[in-house]
């Protein structure tokens, strides 16, 4: 959008040049996703996430919007109606199953984009607000899959949604009125239920609304790539479509094949079967755990068994929610001016250990509360912090770091990336005479 | 700023939690650790084969029928199976004058009310009525069984960990109590031991207690064995009744994905590496055409520059 040789939209005849001077949605398109975004030309498969983070929402949009229409947010009806629509509904198993399994594609997608944005430092200036917003869709994204794992109100969405909202009873005085207030009662009961449900159906669009918001936000500066230098020359970029619609195809290919193969051969694998037992406030299930994708962060919770100074259950909380709201700050506390990882080697390093201990963080999250797995997410959850808080800011004051390409023509020249499209294709047939000011 | 006040927070949870690390440490060192009773008794289901395994699983419909006659005989007495209609047993192969049949033979009849009167009363079950509950109320099923509650079996399924095999596993495990098993790990009144079952000592009494219980029409021979494994595999079907769809579905799909994404990649390689003259129009304010038109139009215009 913002770079000089950028394409520009030309409406191809009388009734788009109409629309075009009336509603330039068309070329709203073709400046986003067209032909009409440079974009550079070494990006690699992990630059596919992003646009799987989109298919996956509008997966879950759809299905969660017909799940709806048998769905009832009554406590005596919720467990039933989702029966009804697994055995009465017209494919209605489909839709609950891909709902269901969406929801754990769409966390897949969103932790790989995360990290590619990590490792390549996506969220350095000049995207600082790219990375804001992502993260806000992340929390948001949280919130709203916790709400509806409450919905099918089997026992593990009884006791999950027992014991998330109880975290904001750790907080001194004022946690008990918080919970009850969110709960709308001192226990999950159907106002909880109607609420969740309402809220449920709500955050998707909030979702799509900051979504758009990223994608702007993306556009100013375009994206980053993975040598992490600026795009210099036109030689730099390739043209959004048709370059990176046919890699991304592929992408969407590959992860429906995932997708599918979870959907019908294994549809119940990522959940809990506790929750096929209708909820029940008076039987508390053996292990309590939320669905896999909050585990790391259930791990960190429980990281905290002694009080210290402050009640080990508010340290818990606590750091819980601080383990994401500290990513809030990640472009103001690694302030290495180089972006990738590839050109950092001690980063690397580090960053290849929080991947591993953030997968130990997972596997602690699933495990019941008992040793040694308490002593092992102790140790991993001091890594977690020290990674963000103590070892990035450190790094950008004393790493050494490789040099880098000149350009990322330069790079491809160089053989650096194999993936990225060959020089010839898409160079303009003469350079332009003098480029405006970036 | 952002950093220090970052590496404060940071520090603080550090010393809480290596404050934890230290109290787990010690608690560790000092406290003997023995084992629970439920780990070191506790069996995992065994290994047994259903026609449902797999990508390609299918109903065996004359096993489902069997599974389905034990528990009308067997399993009924106490546990309801409330998610399944008389008339979902078409899928078991049973044609609707038998489905009527079964309906208004059960032994168990519906709640209704007098139509003259109003009253509460009770009549035959027909094929769009869910299989009725032995107990009136939960209170009722406890009173019943040493105040235990008979699960609904619709979903046991899949709202246990294990699945069929676990199905099957715990009504063939029933056995004595090993000589070792400490005395209060020991069933209670009215408990019996299973190594099977989460906690060992479970309230549902061995309902498959010897072969030949029920008699198979098809002539299978009744073996505690054969029973059990009929049973676990019909109650697979009353879990999950579209297992069958679901399967013949993901293959299509998989099949159409698979296609798809060939086609896809062969796109993706075509534009990216193929045809080395390939070059996309320019089109943009650089464009010499385009530069030529608007000097022109500029021209028409009267516009200078």
């Amino acid at each position: 959008m913002s770079f000089p040789w950028a394409q520009q939209y030309s409406p191809k005849n009388s009734f788009m040049r109409w629309m075009d001077e009336r509603l330039p949605l068309p070329r709203l398109a073709y400046n986003a996703v067209g032909a009409g975004y440079p974009v550079p030309r070494n990006l690699n498969h992990f630059w596919n996430f992003g646009v799987l983070a989109g298919v996956a929402l509008t997966i879950q949009i759809v299905t969660g919007i017909i799940l709806a229409m048998h769905y009832a947010p009554v406590g005596t009806m919720a467990f039933d109606s989702v029966e009804h629509i697994m055995r009465n509904v017209n494919q209605g198993w489909l839709l609950r199953y891909a709902h269901a399994n969406g929801a754990s594609f769409f966390f897949i997608v969103t932790y790989i984009h995360i990290f590619r944005g990590l490792y390549y430092g996506s969220y350095k200036a000049p995207r600082e607000m790219v990375w804001l917003l992502g993260l806000v869709i992340f929390l948001l994204m949280m919130a709203t899959a916790f709400m509806g794992y409450v919905l099918p109100w089997g026992q593990m969405s009884f006791w999950g949604a027992k014991v998330i909202t109880g975290l904001f009873g750790a907080i001194p005085l004022v946690g008990e009125p918080i919970q009850a207030w969110l709960l709308g009662g001192f226990a999950p009961d159907n106002a909880a239920l109607n609420r969740f449900f309402s809220l449920h159906y709500l955050l998707p669009f909030v979702i799509a609304g900051v979504i758009i918001l990223h994608i702007w936000a993306l556009h100013i500066p375009g994206s980053n790539n993975p040598t992490g230098v600026d795009i210099k020359t036109p030689q730099d970029t390739v043209p959004f479509h048709p370059y990176y619609t046919a890699k991304d195809g592929f992408g969407v290919g590959l992860f429906m094949i995932a997708f599918a193969i979870m959907l019908f051969f294994f549809p119940n694998a990522l959940g809990h079967a506790d929750n096929y037992i209708p909820a029940n406030p008076l039987s508390t299930p053996a292990h309590i755990v939320p669905e896999w994708y909050f585990w790391p962060f259930y791990a960190i919770l429980r990281a905290f068994t002694v009080d210290f100074i402050l009640p080990a259950k508010l340290w818990g909380v606590l750091a819980m929610f601080a383990s994401i709201l500290l990513l809030f700050f990640l472009p103001w506390l690694d302030r290495s001016p180089v972006r990738s990882g590839s050109y950092r080697p001690t980063f690397k390093m580090f960053f290849i250990i929080l991947l591993i201990d953030i997968l130990i963080l997972g596997y602690c999250g699933g495990a019941p509360a008992e040793e040694p797995f308490v002593m092992i997410s102790q140790l991993a959850t001091i890594y977690y912090f020290a990674h963000f808080l103590i070892i990035l800011p450190l790094l950008s004051k004393f790493e050494k770091t490789l040099p880098l390409p000149t350009s990322i023509s330069a790079s491809v020249l160089h053989g650096e990336k194999q993936e990225a499209a060959p020089l010839e294709v898409a160079r303009p047939k003469r350079r332009p005479r003098a480029a405006p000011a970036e | 700023m952002v950093r220090f006040f970052g590496a404060l927070v940071g520090m603080g949870f550090i010393a809480a939690l290596l404050w934890s690390f230290g109290w787990g440490v010690n608690a560790q060192l000092t406290e003997t650790h023995t084992q629970s009773v439920e780990h070191r008794f506790h069996q995992e289901p065994r290994d047994v084969a259903f026609s449902t395994d797999g990508p390609f699983g299918k109903f065996d419909r004359a096993q489902l029928q069997r599974g389905f006659q034990v528990y009308k005989e067997v399993c009924a007495a106490c546990h309801s199976l409330g998610q399944v209609a008389f008339r979902n047993l078409a899928d078991l192969g049973y044609e609707e004058p038998e489905i009527k049949a079964i309906a208004a033979q059960w032994q168990i009849e519906v709640p209704s009310i007098n139509p003259d009167t109003g009253e509460a009363t009770t009549r035959k079950a027909i094929a769009s009525d869910h299989f009725p509950s032995p107990y009136a109320n939960e209170v009722a099923a406890r009173a019943g069984n040493n105040n235990a509650l008979p699960p609904d079996l619709s979903l046991i399924v899949k709202a246990r960990e294990g699945g069929a095999p676990y199905i099957y596993s715990l009504l063939t495990g029933y056995q004595n109590a090993p000589a070792d098993l400490p005395a209060e790990a020991r069933p209670g009144q009215g408990l019996h031991y299973n190594p099977y079952f989460a906690n060992l000592n479970i309230a549902m009494p061995p309902p498959l207690t010897a072969d030949g219980q029920v008699t198979y029409a098809d002539g299978t021979n009744p073996t505690r064995e054969n029973m059990a494994k009929d049973v676990a595999a019909f109650l697979t079907w009353t879990a999950e009744p579209n297992l069958e769809s679901r399967h013949r579905t993901g293959l299509a799909v998989l099949i159409f994905l698979l296609i798809a994404t060939i086609l896809a990649y062969m796109a993706y390689q075509n534009i990216w590496h193929g045809g080395a003259d390939r070059r996309v129009r320019q089109t943009g304010p650089l464009d010499p055409e385009n530069q030529a038109k608007s000097r022109a139009a500029k021209k028409e215009a009267g516009i200078k520059g």
